[in-house]
């Protein structure tokens, strides 16, 4: 497990949720832009990164109960997103950087996919 | 960046709470010319440190232990209370939050405040101790009604008895409302929460309700219904829509196989996993289609991992580990 904040703060994303919130612990992670995908594949308390940012991210989030959301690219919620975001205790995030270079960082930082356990 | 302040349970109710539901009602008063003798045993015998001084129904002053030990101190004694005590008492209303209570005692550093109604009649009297109580009785209360309905919730099954006794939680689902994607399954999931179902079953029954909701919202010409029947030993979810059907089921049901539109896979959807993702959630599904007329699925999952329930045999479950 590593804290969230110590992700934040090492690949310098932007949360968009309460800073109270940002204790998780993020188990692993997981890469895609298909829902389904990530529905089948992610585990719960893992990272999730996806250049999508609309309402459906927070469901789906919510619904496996992940630990984070880091969207890429610079897409960015909107504020309808993050209010449910808010509700629903889904931590999203962005940054600049694409889905393969905080991927890539990730894994410097020890959080491993799926099948690496 | 949106940063909305969270507040603990007890912040939440420093600000909700009235003062009157905290402070110490029948109040011990005394008038002006009562002497610090009389008001030491009137201290002793009640046990209290301080009371308001009252002058024809007019709350004057307050005159508390440490004004006593002063006096005892200088040799006043025998003084009235009306020479010792302090005037113009620090007050709060009885309807302000008790908030209102802890910054006033910040502020004024005294052991206690009068609390009057808008009319500035004394109503009661308030010290940090009666806050700690009041907040910890609201905060017992609070936890004692959320525990009840979870518990009723529990035991709804064993609480009403019948021959065969059964839950309906329907959920009607829009065509097209992307926006509410997720509102049905999240409810589900909340209710089976509440009702105690394990973890691990909530979580399968959540993901087959939301690929099932996403159905209905991306192919169903006017969208349609989520059905759940609750059951002591396990939830049957039937997804019934009034069309366009689906030509050839076996087809739809294999991965990877989608005929959402282009638009609708922008936004990740469409992967062709639904199904698939609900057939391996399930411990049972049943898939049928009229094109032209509508498509029902339905879903069986066990609630209790041992049960194999009696409706209907379960298929193979893929590494399902529970």
């Amino acid at each position: 497990m590593i804290p969230l904040k110590e992700i934040i703060e090492k690949l310098k994303v932007e949360p968009l949720s309460s800073i109270s919130s940002l204790e998780r612990q993020v188990a692993g992670g997981y890469a895609s832009d298909l829902l389904s995908c990530v529905i089948k594949g992610a585990k719960k308390d893992s990272l999730w990164v996806t250049l999508q940012s609309h309402l459906n991210v927070v469901a789906v989030a919510s619904l496996l109960g992940l630990a984070g959301v880091i969207i890429t690219e610079n897409n960015r919620p909107d504020q309808e997103t993050l209010n449910r975001a808010e509700n629903e205790g889904v931590i999203l995030m962005t940054t600049p950087k694409s889905t393969y270079t905080v991927v890539g960082q990730l894994t410097a930082l020890g959080v491993k996919g799926n099948e690496e356990d | 960046m949106s940063q909305v302040p969270k507040f603990t349970k007890i912040q939440e109710l420093i600000y909700e709470l009235p003062i009157a539901r905290v402070m110490k009602k029948n109040v011990i008063e005394v008038s002006p010319d009562t002497s610090m003798t009389e008001l030491k045993e009137i201290l002793r015998v009640n046990r209290i440190s301080g009371v308001p001084v009252i002058e024809e129904g007019r709350l004057v002053g307050v005159i508390s232990i440490e004004d006593l030990i002063k006096a005892l101190v200088e040799g006043d004694i025998q003084a009235p209370v009306s020479k010792r005590m302090t005037t113009k008492p620090i007050t709060v209303l009885e309807s302000e939050s008790v908030v209102e209570a802890v910054k006033r005692f910040a502020q004024h550093k005294v052991g206690r405040l009068l609390v009057t109604n808008d009319q500035g009649d004394l109503r009661g009297i308030l010290t940090g101790g009666d806050i700690t109580r009041g907040l910890l009785e609201a905060i017992s209360l609070d936890y004692h009604a959320e525990e009840i309905s979870r518990y009723r919730a529990k035991h709804i099954f064993e609480d009403i008895v019948s021959d065969k006794t059964s839950l309906l939680l329907r959920y009607t689902v829009r065509g097209k409302d992307f926006k509410s994607g997720g509102r049905a399954s999240s409810k589900l999931k909340k209710a089976l929460d509440r009702l105690g179902a394990l973890p691990e079953v909530i979580r399968r029954v959540a993901i087959s309700a939301y690929e099932a909701e996403m159905n209905l919202i991306i192919h169903a010409t006017d969208g349609g219904e989520l059905i759940a029947e609750l059951q002591p030993d396990m939830i049957r979810i039937t997804v019934i829509d009034q069309g366009p059907g689906i030509p050839d089921v076996e087809e739809a049901m294999s991965p990877g196989f989608s005929t959402a539109p282009n638009w609708i896979r922008e936004l990740g959807f469409g992967a062709g996993m639904g199904l698939a993702n609900i057939k391996k959630c399930a411990d049972s599904m049943k898939l049928e289609s009229q094109p032209g007329v509508g498509t029902k699925l339905e879903i069986v999952i066990h609630l209790k991992p041992e049960s194999n329930g009696e409706a209907t045999p379960p298929e193979k479950k893929e590494q399902e580990p529970l």
